[in-house]
């Protein structure tokens, strides 16, 4: 190659800053910072404008004003009394409580669903595609009004659950709610709790031993016995040395009505109802695809390594086929507690129900409570998804 | 050796013995299928149970027993205890325009059969003139727009308050579908390029989104959105329901696309700049195509959970088919079917949403070329 005869002209021209790949970039990202941040400013000043013109100042003292409305279903004490803080905490409590029923019983649904999609038997898994289509293809929100509807139109009355108990004494499903035993806590029940935790830490304590034992001697230990005796023996011996302070409530008949016990109201019902069935096929699908990305070589390599089927399964298949699940149940898990805000429609108070909705309307101050509620949506959002990829992390595919 | 020590000595084949009984056929399928193990027999039977103990009673109630002919429930329940679809039969011109005018139902009929027109070259890869044709797609959006909103040019105005039932469902869906793919691309682009600002901003506005639920997003378009503008301008309610629908799906999309774009061996980056491309030739030429193939089932999925996510607008006051459910037993006539309503809408929605999923499938089995 000879040298190129143009002499390389060092000196900046303006031209550069769009057809020299050096500065191009810089070129593009200051537009784009300059185009974003000047909308955003923008948008903050009429904001600011607009405010003003209606004489509405920005600032939360609205929060610490009584409420003055009523929850249904809370799981720390308020009244109507209470602030509007403590009206957005039992909403917030709300929506992580169903949030989490959910994700519960959408995992169990969906796993059972996906496996048995899977299934040779042609019957058995034609009827878990109907379910999984059905279900996948109709709106969440009108599964929920529709599942509200059917308990409110098809649970008999308080009255008349009475004479017809679920389980008597102890369970009834009225339209209004179910009425199941709720715990009455006396002194020293933070002992029994104490005992519990301890025992939980002490279980991670003792399967990592074990399993050190194990890798050095390859004994190996009944390891669900001991975890269970673990978890039971040192409460139980706590509950009745502190002289029993956990109780069971039992729902009692009133004359029209039922007292005491635990009352779960028909919206929570409703929602955990639709939530579960709802997300429970959309699980069932990231398992199924979960267990066939694994291919047959795996199990057939560890039976020919002289694994039982049930070890195949645990050591060799499940954790392969959880790292493909595992994404996917993030985001699904996500979409649950995003989904959770449907609440508003069958008048399960959460979140969106107390500050978006109610405490909006009375005090006027929509910016303030939007603000609000979507800067912790984001936060429950973030956490979960951040705690969930840690997981995710710690059993992807090492040494690469 | 002679051959008196050999008995018998066969020639030819034997004719073939039959395949043993209970191997072949329906009763060899059904023992292979249904009944191969004690677990298996016992989920047959149970689900064989299921399905005997609910398909009569839903057959029963929703074709044989059910009313057509009624004019109030009342009257639907004297005749049989079925399912009343005489009140579906009353109303679903308003279950299907709202309360759009009655003498302008050809206009929205008009912007739907011209939807399947502007579909054709978009779906149909090898149809001929397809150049030509697509340009009209392109302009579809706007020629719908003026077709159902109407207001100058002849055409009578008709405001955003008479929309309504699976009208409004498709007014938003489509446009939400046909703008949420570009801006997800670019926003795939963005978040995978090497331009750290750019790189940035896409970050915060796809988690930001992606972290809120809808319903606020609604509720931003509902009571926020005025304030946010200058004064004097204000968006029609259901053009806002639009733009916040479409920037939602669009921070979906733009996740399903650049999980498509990381799945692409780094060699076709490469090889897109071995042969000199820029980087726009490249993405157009050589990523995109291949990147938005993986990722199709993913971006119909987005599409199915937008048509789905319209139903939301009912909460902040739209009257779309679920909205219309309130006004419809609001109606002393009809107070009280709630079954018959939620089962015609939830059956609506099924049609469309199954029939995308099909479509999703299909594709992905025709684009599959063998390597992966």
């Amino acid at each position: 190659m000879s040298a190129s005869t143009v002499p390389a002209d060092n000196s900046f021209q303006f031209s550069q800053l769009w057809r020299d790949a050096r500065y191009r970039s810089y070129t593009i990202q200051i537009i784009a910072l300059v185009v974003v941040l000047s909308v955003v400013m923008m948008l903050i000043s009429n904001a600011v404008e607009n405010l003003e013109a209606l004489g509405k100042d920005f600032n939360f003292g609205f929060l610490s004003e009584p409420a003055g409305y009523d929850i249904g279903q809370m799981l720390v004490e308020y009244s109507a009394a209470s602030a509007h803080w403590k009206a957005a905490l039992v909403g917030l409590l709300n929506t992580l409580l169903v949030a989490l029923l959910a994700c519960v019983s959408a995992t169990v649904l969906g796993v059972f669903a996906g496996i048995l999609r899977l299934s040779n038997n042609w019957v058995v898994s034609r009827l878990m595609a109907v379910y999984i289509e059905g279900v996948r293809n109709v709106p969440l929100l009108l599964q929920i009004l529709a599942w509200y509807a059917v308990f409110i139109h098809v649970l008999p009355t308080p009255k008349q659950a009475l004479k017809a108990p679920v389980i008597e004494g102890a369970v009834y499903a009225t339209n209004r709610g179910f009425y199941v035993p709720g715990l009455t806590l006396s002194n020293g029940y933070l002992f029994v709790v104490g005992a519990l935790l301890a025992s939980v830490a002490g279980i991670f304590v003792f399967r990592k031993w074990a399993r050190k034992r194990q890798e050095e001697t390859g004994q190996i230990l009944p390891l669900g016995l001991i975890s269970l005796g673990l978890l039971i023996v040192p409460a139980a011996l706590v509950y009745f040395a502190v002289g029993m302070p956990i109780a069971l409530d039992y729902p009692i008949a009133g004359r029209f009505n039922l007292q005491g016990g635990l009352k779960v109201g028909t919206p929570l019902i409703a929602l955990w109802f639709a939530l579960s069935i709802y997300s429970g096929a959309f699980i069932a699908e990231i398992v199924r695809a979960g267990i066939m990305a694994i291919s047959k070589g795996q199990s057939e390599a560890a039976s020919a390594l002289g694994l039982r089927p049930n070890r195949t399964m645990s050591l060799v298949v499940l954790p392969q086929a959880l790292r493909i699940i595992i994404p996917p149940m993030i985001s699904n898990y996500l979409n649950i507690t995003k989904n959770s805000s449907l609440a508003i429609a069958v008048g399960y108070m959460d979140l969106t129900g107390t500050l978006g909705g109610i405490t909006l309307n009375q005090t006027g101050r929509e910016m303030e409570c939007m603000l609000l509620l979507m800067a912790t949506y984001l936060v429950i959002s973030l956490s979960i998804s951040g705690v969930m990829n840690a997981y995710n992390e710690s059993v992807k595919l090492k040494g690469r | 050796m002679s051959d008196n020590s050999v008995a018998f000595v066969a020639t030819s084949d034997k004719p073939q013995l039959p395949a043993p009984q209970g191997t072949t056929g329906a009763v060899g399928w059904v023992r292979q299928n249904l009944f191969s193990s004690s677990l298996n027999t016992v989920l047959t039977l149970l689900s064989i149970f299921v399905v005997f103990s609910v398909v009569p009673g839903i057959v029963d109630w929703a074709f044989v027993k059910s009313v057509w002919n009624a004019n109030s429930l009342d009257e639907c329940r004297q005749i049989s205890d079925g399912a009343c679809w005489a009140v579906v039969r009353e109303r679903y011109n308003q279950f299907l325009f709202g309360f759009y005018p009655t003498e302008l139902y050809w206009r929205p009929i008009l912007a739907f059969v011209l939807l399947f027109v502007a579909l054709v070259p978009a779906l149909w890869d090898n149809m001929p003139g397809r150049g030509k044709a697509l340009i009209f797609s392109m302009a579809y959006p706007f020629v719908a727009f003026y077709l159902i909103w109407g207001g100058f040019g002849g055409l009578e105005y008709v405001s955003s308050s008479q929309l309504g039932g699976l009208l409004l469902t498709m007014i938003i869906g489509v446009a939400g579908i046909s703008f949420s793919l570009p801006i997800g691309i670019i926003l795939a682009l963005s978040r995978s390029s090497n331009l750290p600002i750019v790189k940035s901003l896409a970050v915060i506005f796809i988690e930001f989104i992606r972290g809120v639920p809808l319903i606020t997003l609604l509720f931003v378009a509902h009571v926020l959105l005025n304030y946010f503008l200058p004064k004097g301008v204000n968006f029609d309610i259901v053009l806002r329901v639009v733009i916040m629908v479409t920037l939602f799906a669009s921070a979906y999309m733009a996740e399903v696309i650049r999980g498509g774009l990381a799945a692409l061996p780094k060699g076709q980056y490469e090889a897109a700049d071995a042969l000199g491309l820029g980087y726009w030739q490249s993405m157009r030429l050589i990523i995109l195509p291949q990147a938005l193939k993986i990722s199709i089932p993913g971006i119909v999925n987005t599409f199915i959970g937008l048509f789905k996510d319209t139903t939301l607008v009912l909460i902040i006051g739209l009257m779309d088919p679920l909205g219309l459910v309130a006004p419809t037993l609001g109606d002393q006539r009809w107070n009280g079917i709630v079954v018959e309503l939620y089962a015609f809408i939830a059956f609506m929605f099924f049609i469309f949403c199954f029939a995308m999923s099909r479509y999703s499938m299909y594709l992905e089995r025709k684009l599959h070329t063998g390597h992966r």
